[in-house]
């Protein structure tokens, strides 16, 4: 249950192309996250699948089955929305109940599915409020809740922790996870964010302006990112990224080194520049490095407390090992 | 309005306009008051300047006691309650519709608020003789078309001519309300709804409706507000007649066609008091929807 594939998939709003021919498999019990700056259209994927957007061309198959013309409700999925979509007239029970009660089941076991899903979400102090007396992470719990009792073969989420303050954002990113362990049910999840992107996902896919950039693992990705874009749009601080003489060196068009990658000296190394703002974390320290002689001003990470000056001058060396190059076309050199 | 000073200055500036309603409103209700308890009619020669006799309840007594009174009161309740359920269901209808995407979106939209722009007594002559005429009418010769017999819809059938009237009048501001309440509606929540296994009726019982609650709440509340005084479409249409005589057009008979200013003053006095227990009726059954 939940395997989806896409082959062909294409979006036409008028004479603007969304997406364009896009193939992709989704495969059962899998954590995938669509990722990509907005407007890549990562969300109108999402709604493809879930068939609240009619496909222009293509074919969307779930568990082998075509359904391409199937409605959203017959799918099997359920959804999770950025805004919650929660049915302000009713207590969080009702809304919960709902997609049952739409579906005919019965009372008693309309009961023991909200009654479980509400212990497992810890939702049970609040069942009976209404969803404008509760917080934003209570009604993020309502809404995937909602999904839950479905027993959907696969859940999609459209960005749902962006109205979350970060706190509680990390938070949400955890149990979201541990409910993937113990559900082990296909989640598709929607996001511009690349730290939830690492985090959470089994297989990330990267988009933009609706073409699939690299599909991969997190580290993957983080190890071997397939071109310019995917490089600098996974890992952070951004990677940096040097063309000119410097790249030349290494046969290559441009040069990428992650700035965790650096190594930094008071009196010697490969580079020399100027500390400019630095900012400490505690845990780790980032530098910006001014006056480098690269054509590009360089991000070091170090980690713990480092005292460094502003202008004070600084020698770093990029570990040799980890420099990614890129040719001419922005594509990865091996 | 943080500050003393502030709190007081703007005590200072809202004064002329508070004063200005409160005689608007109380020189007018204490003249009624006053005259409710006197004799005045002016074709017997009761004049003001030679002092008018007091004659306690009898207006009041007198003018609950009249054949036409509880009649006036019924027919009152049944136009501001036919009109009420016309215009909100046919205004929940005509809202959605009107939120659907369709060409020439802006014309229709103004289209159907213009009625509500035309002079009550106008509207009300246009319907008497364009439609309801029954040699000349559209509907008389819809009727003949058919085969069948006109209607005189004003004498036959006065009540639901009036209300018919009047719905098409106050429809495009029910229409109003409700179609900006349906486009504040998150879209989100229709299309969870639907990924929830909602039909559309299912959609719109569930999550429309409830939706619209509040603005229900508002085109009852106003349109009873002025629909218990509705006056000109009575007067141009049937002149009170065929059973069509409401309390505010029994009041108007009593003060200009009988000259009985004293009885009508008692009438205007019974029809404030109607006016509140409807109010307070109202806002009891509906006004809970606007807490939550």
């Amino acid at each position: 249950m939940g395997r989806i594939t896409l082959s062909k998939v294409t979006k036409r709003f008028g004479d603007v192309e969304v997406i364009p021919p896009l193939d992709l498999e989704i495969n059962e019990g899998e954590f995938v996250v669509f990722v990509g700056p907005s407007g890549c259209g990562k969300s109108t994927l999402l709604r493809l699948i879930a068939g609240l957007e009619d496909v222009s061309g293509g074919v969307i198959s779930i568990d082998g089955q075509d359904a391409t013309a199937t409605p959203p409700a017959k799918r099997g999925l359920a959804m999770v929305f950025q805004s919650y979509a929660l049915y302000p007239h009713m207590s969080v029970r009702k809304n919960i109940a709902f997609p049952l009660r739409m579906a005919g089941i019965d009372k008693a076991e309309q009961d023991r599915r909200i009654d479980n899903a509400a212990k497992v979400l810890n939702l049970t102090d609040y069942i009976d409020r209404r969803p404008g007396q509760l917080s934003g992470g209570q009604r993020q719990r309502v809404a995937i809740g909602r999904a839950i009792v479905r027993e959907p073969a696969a859940f999609l989420f459209d960005e749902p922790l962006s109205n979350l303050d970060a706190a509680l954002r990390v938070g949400m990113r955890l149990e979201i996870s541990e409910l993937h362990k113990r559900l082990a049910t296909t989640m598709v999840y929607v996001t511009h964010d690349q730290v939830e992107a690492m985090t959470m996902a089994d297989k990330i896919v990267v988009l933009r302006a609706g073409y699939i950039e690299q599909v991969g693992s997190p580290l993957e990705l983080y190890r071997k990112p397939k071109n310019l874009f995917v490089a600098g749009f996974i890992g952070s601080p951004k990677m940096n990224l040097i063309s000119g003489p410097e790249a030349a060196k290494h046969n290559a068009t441009t040069i990428g080194i992650r700035p965790e990658h650096i190594s930094v000296s008071a009196t010697e190394g490969m580079w020399k520049g100027r500390v400019g703002v630095s900012e400490h974390l505690g845990s780790d320290t980032f530098f910006y490095v001014h006056d480098t002689g690269l054509g590009t001003e360089m991000t070091v990470r170090l980690s713990g407390e480092v005292e460094m000056k502003s202008g004070d001058t600084v020698y770093f060396t990029p570990d040799a090992d980890k420099i990614h190059r890129f040719d001419d076309k922005g594509l990865r050199l091996e | 309005m943080a500050t003393k000073a502030s709190r007081s200055a703007a005590r200072v500036m809202m004064a002329p306009a508070v004063i200005l309603l409160l005689g608007w409103m109380l020189v007018p209700l204490t003249l009624t008051l006053f005259f409710s308890f006197k004799k005045y009619l002016p074709l017997r020669g009761d004049k003001w300047q030679n002092g008018l006799e007091w004659v306690g309840f009898e207006n009041y007594s007198r003018f609950l006691s009249s054949s036409s009174f509880w009649p006036a009161v019924t027919t009152t309740l049944i136009i501001v309650l036919g009109v009420l359920i016309i215009t909100v269901c046919l205004g929940v209808l005509l809202a959605l519709l009107l939120d659907q995407p369709m060409w020439g979106q802006g014309v229709v939209r103004i289209l159907v608020i213009a009625p509500f722009f035309v002079m009550p007594t106008v509207s009300a002559l246009v319907w008497k003789n364009m439609f309801m005429d029954p040699t000349n009418g559209l509907f008389a010769h819809l009727w003949r078309f058919f085969g069948a017999e006109p209607v005189a819809w004003l004498s036959e059938a006065s009540l639901p001519s009036i209300v018919i009237i009047v719905s098409w009048q106050w429809l495009p501001f029910a229409t109003l309300i409700l179609l900006t309440a349906i486009q504040s509606l998150d879209s989100e929540q229709l299309e969870a709804a639907e990924m929830d296994g909602a039909p559309a009726l299912k959609r719109f019982a569930y999550i429309i409706l409830p939706h619209l609650g509040r603005a229900i709440t508002i085109v009852i509340l106003i349109q009873t507000i002025f629909l218990l005084s509705i006056f000109a479409e009575i007067f141009v249409t049937t002149g009170g007649a065929f059973g069509s005589r409401t309390l505010t057009y029994l009041i108007f008979q009593r003060v200009l066609e009988s000259q009985n200013i004293g009885l009508g003053s008692a009438g205007g006095v019974y029809a404030i008091i109607l006016a509140n227990i409807v109010a307070i009726f109202l806002m009891r059954i509906v006004g809970k929807n606007l807490d939550t």
